[in-house]
């Protein structure tokens, strides 16, 4: 174990690079709408699970899908969970914002096609031809191309099954030239390490799954564990923390903390709050103006422009190395 | 007098060699960083995993993390990187193997073969 060095301030950090993080009118909405999920990863920032029973409510749907109809500048609503499609007005809210002109994009964890709803016990097994037919943008983990590295980190028999779920994903059309159906996956490290750079592991992964399983996809992101909830829990157990908080910061990079998410995107929570990123709502760190949270009833671009973005120790991950985003890399 | 040796956190204490003798240690570094930190010829990812499989068979507990690390994050896996430390294991047994040779002359020479 490496001796704790202290971890400045990310706003101290940020000022000695003169980067200075101002919003931009919103560009994509991401709602958080259930924390319930058919897995329990391990590294899982959200603490998800079957048995988690928080979810958006009709009316905070209904004034996320206002907001989405009174602001032209969002044209992304990224839906995400839990496993998002285990919401009961899933494919309602996915249908409105679809007639609404925006681009969806569903944070979709690949096994929910194969397992039973925890709660209802429902197939999902319509999912492929359901996101084929509405044009939803499908993202999808997939740790690693191997089994190994995928199990340990959602469990076992997860690789398998999401195999099984890209095949019936191919088999629709996404991910395949020409198809206009966009299906990208998500890497992230297995441990307390950085990603290896995104180009090349996207291109270890259409060979290693071309090759092995005949699977197709468009791009791959790399995300950094994000040092918060479950995967800091592990780290703190290991000793780990300090070790990781110190790589993070020493791979500090100016160009990727400049294209930082949270300057386009407001993340909203099941009970309709807004925070500048999905890790923030999950460490309660509100959007407040004058100390008083801002819920989506309140959501308003000009006042939202003159707010700053909250950060913390966590916010780290993000500019990391090559820069880590819900889309992947940052830097240039 | 430490009670042991190769604590994990000396490995951050390597420039500190440079106290005397900088010039060199200077050189040593930017040489070291030219050859492993970039892509050329080989790219660094194979770069890490032929130091991993040299730092293995050097028996050095420094470079042994700090490669397994940098394997990672240049994007291998541990099914490669045991595959790197096989080499160094069969090569190390072959280098021991092949000196056998040696004994065989020696046998020669003393009328024994």
């Amino acid at each position: 174990m490496t001796d704790a060095v202290p971890i400045p301030k990310f706003e101290k950090t940020l000022s000695a690079h003169q980067i200075d993080l101002m919003r931009s009118a919103p560009q994509t909405l991401q709602l958080n709408i259930t924390k319930m999920c058919n897995q329990a990863c391990v590294h899982c920032h959200v603490d998800s699970s079957p048995r988690r029973k928080e979810q958006m409510s009709d009316d905070v749907l209904a004034q996320c899908l206002s907001v989405l109809k009174k602001t032209p500048s969002i044209t992304h609503v990224d839906i995400t969970g839990g496993a998002p499609e285990l919401h009961p007005k899933f494919r309602y809210l996915v249908e409105e914002a679809r007639a609404l002109g925006k681009t969806v994009l569903v944070r979709h964890n690949l096994t929910v096609t194969m397992d039973p709803h925890p709660k209802t016990k429902e197939s999902l097994s319509y999912l492929p031809e359901y996101f084929r037919d509405h044009q939803v943008e499908v993202v999808s983990s997939l740790p690693y191309y191997q089994e190994f590295f995928t199990d340990k980190q959602r469990g076992s028999g997860v690789f398998q099954k999401s195999i099984e779920s890209l095949r019936q994903l191919n088999a629709v059309g996404y991910g395949k030239p020409g198809s206009g159906l966009i299906l990208n996956l998500v890497y992230n490290p297995a441990g307390a390490f950085l990603p290896a750079p995104q180009a090349d592991l996207e291109r270890d992964y259409k060979k290693e799954l071309k090759a092995k399983f005949d699977i197709e996809f468009n791009s791959l992101f790399a995300i950094t564990n994000m040092p918060i909830h479950r995967f800091r829990f592990q780290l703190k157990k290991a000793g780990g923390y300090d070790p990781y908080m110190n790589k993070l910061l020493n791979a500090f990079n100016p160009s990727a903390a400049k294209s930082v998410m949270c300057r386009s995107i407001i993340s909203v929570s099941y009970d309709g709050f807004l925070y500048d990123c999905d890790f923030n709502q999950m460490l309660g760190m509100h959007i407040e103006n004058d100390a008083h949270r801002l819920s989506i009833a309140d959501f308003d671009v000009n006042t939202l422009l003159n707010l700053k973005i909250k950060t913390a120790e966590h916010c780290y991950g993000c500019t990391a190395g090559s820069g880590s985003s819900c889309g992947g890399n940052t830097a240039n | 007098m430490s009670d042991n040796y190769y604590k994990t956190e000396d490995l951050a204490k390597f420039a500190e060699v440079g106290r005397f003798a900088s010039e060199h240690m200077k050189s040593f570094f930017s040489y070291y960083n030219n050859v492993t930190g970039t892509d050329g010829a080989l790219s660094k990812r194979e770069k890490a995993l032929i130091a991993l499989a040299v730092s293995h068979a050097l028996k050095c507990p420094y470079c042994i993390d700090a490669y397994t690390t940098t394997c990672l994050e240049t994007g291998s896996n541990p099914e490669q990187m045991t595959e790197a430390i096989h080499v160094a294991a069969a090569l190390q047994a072959g280098i021991t193997l092949v000196h056998g040779v040696q004994m065989q002359n020696s046998l020669k020479e003393k009328g024994v073969l």
